[in-house]
């Protein structure tokens, strides 16, 4: 029986997280992507309305006085890169207020890296180079798969996910068994492509193989640029092994205004799901506005990536203390 | 009344559902990369037992339900109804069959146990988990046998069946587990 001071994961999960860390810092080496760190507590944070956060009390200044734990170390590294400095990764911790469960605790560790010149393709193929490497002499990985999310979408439930028809989205959710799903999202296009994709599809994806879904519907465009070819999806991926979201990644948007245009959109919505107020990131738009790069970039969840090596099912199995022991 | 968040829930809270009281069984956190957050549970309807699967938003909540376990002795059954009392209070209640429904084939007049009331009417009873009744009625034993092997029905003073090893006979007393129905040991007495 586990007393409560010890640590929930194993010895061999420490060992294992150990060496995933060398093996990344050593794959980027050899790449000569930089190693940086951005700050964890500053004065702005993200303004995704689906994303809570921790603030805190700073006890030195009257003025600016609440102070962020970041959700993503993304706003930091684009003003490096902004400032030239290069392709740079970083590996740290991420905090994300209410998320709790067997695939989530409110304080995990990213890999986040950004690599300039690389497209969304580029960016595929070098996220399974390290994949392959990282899950190398841990567990066999079959082919990698990629599809786009209309692909995807189409094959598991016949529904269009580009083009909202509310009798089809409420056949098939009366079909497939979950008839709460008509009065949870009603008439919100995106609510459906949620709850779809978390019901139905997601768990289907890579069973013992990388599976990359690319071209997110543009309603989720996030900080992804809109697709050159089809104004309708954006360059973004997600990545996908035995039904388990690992990361997410962009081709990254570069233009200032309409970064701008995306977070005053997102602050309207916090205020009218009375969310805790933000304000949009000034510096983040002062760097866009001096010229980002053209980057790609992704970040990876490595507790559940360690979860993955080491066939556990929550993440408390992978965590040495867990919030609830912290 | 009080009500709970998706955050909140978790195995054994009592909440109203579609007008209902509901326990919560299961509480999955489902979240899509960038997108909603939903909470998946399982829940048991307490009037109905039948177990369902719901999905929320994350943040939504619902109403708590006033349902309470409370440790009550068995009095005896009227015909129509079953009388129950609280030990330290000596406040009784009935309850029809149909609320007590499996629990009665373990009820022994005396005897405690668990009635879940709702509102302060009761709305089920869990026998204790082990009981100790005596057999009433069986074939009798086969001479040698003392272990389990194939076992024989045991028909018990309050009607329940359940199999016994073949060493056990008329008359004696046993302790058997009401969640799984088995046969666990012969009480001495």
């Amino acid at each position: 029986m586990l007393k409560e001071w010890q640590p929930t994961c194993s010895k061999e999960a420490l060992r294992i997280r150990a060496q995933v860390l060398a093996d990344i810092r050593s794959f980027f080496l050899v790449r000569d992507v930089l190693e940086v760190e951005t700050p964890l507590l500053g004065h702005g944070c993200g303004t995704d309305p689906q994303l809570d956060f921790f603030t805190t009390e700073y006890g030195c200044s009257p003025e600016e006085d609440r102070l962020f734990l970041q959700t993503s170390p993304e706003f930091a590294m684009k003003r490096l890169l902004a400032s030239g400095s290069g392709s740079i990764y970083q590996i740290c911790k991420a905090f994300r207020n209410g998320e709790s469960g067997r695939f989530h605790n409110p304080e995990f560790t990213l890999l986040e890296w950004y690599r300039l010149g690389f497209t969304l393709s580029e960016l595929m193929d070098e996220i399974e180079e390290l994949l392959t490497i990282l899950f190398k002499g841990h567990k066999h990985l079959c082919y990698p798969q990629r599809f786009s999310y209309e692909d995807i979408f189409l094959r598991h439930t016949g529904l269009n996910p580009l083009r909202f028809s509310y009798t089809d989205y409420c056949d098939y959710a009366l079909r497939v068994g979950t008839p709460d799903a008509v009065t949870l999202c009603g008439y919100d296009h995106n609510l459906w492509l949620d709850f779809i994709f978390s019901h139905h599809i997601q768990s289907l994806l890579g069973q013992n193989a990388i599976c990359m879904i690319y071209g997110y519907p543009a309603s989720q465009s996030s900080l992804a640029r809109i697709n050159r070819r089809n104004s309708e999806i954006v360059d973004r991926v997600e990545v996908f092994i035995n039904g388990i979201e690992l990361g997410n990644g962009y081709y990254e948007l570069t233009d200032a205004q309409e970064q701008s245009a995306r977070f005053d959109r997102e602050i309207t919505c916090r205020q009218e799901r009375k969310l805790p107020t933000v304000v949009k990131d000034k510096h983040l738009i002062a760097a866009l506005e001096e010229g980002l790069p053209e980057c790609s970039g992704m970040a990876i969840g490595l507790d559940r990536l360690l979860m993955l090596l080491t066939s556990n099912e929550k993440i408390d199995d992978v965590l040495n203390f867990p919030l609830s022991r912290a | 009344m009080a009500s709970y968040s998706t955050n909140e829930f978790k195995s054994g809270l009592k909440v109203m559902l579609d007008n209902d009281p509901c326990a919560i069984i299961e509480n999955e956190f489902v979240k899509p990369g960038k997108g909603q957050a939903f909470n998946r549970v399982k829940i048991r309807n307490l009037k109905t037992g039948r177990v369902i699967e719901r999905t929320f938003k994350s943040g939504d909540s619902l109403e708590s339900a006033d349902v309470v376990d409370v440790a009550m002795q068995y009095l005896y059954s009227d015909g129509a109804f079953r009388h129950f009392m609280v030990p330290d209070t000596y406040e009784q209640y009935q309850c029809d069959e149909k609320t007590v429904a499996d629990a009665s084939k373990w009820l022994k007049d005396q005897d405690s146990c668990t009635v879940t009331l709702w509102n302060d009417s009761p709305l089920l009873v869990t026998p204790a988990n082990f009981v100790e009744l005596s057999i009433v009625e069986t074939d009798p034993g086969v001479r040698g046998d003392t272990s389990g092997g194939g076992g024989k029905p045991a028909t018990l003073e309050t009607g329940a069946v359940v199999r016994v090893p073949l060493f056990v006979q008329l008359g004696e007393v046993i302790k058997v587990d009401t969640r799984t129905g088995e046969y666990i040991s012969r009480v001495k007495e």
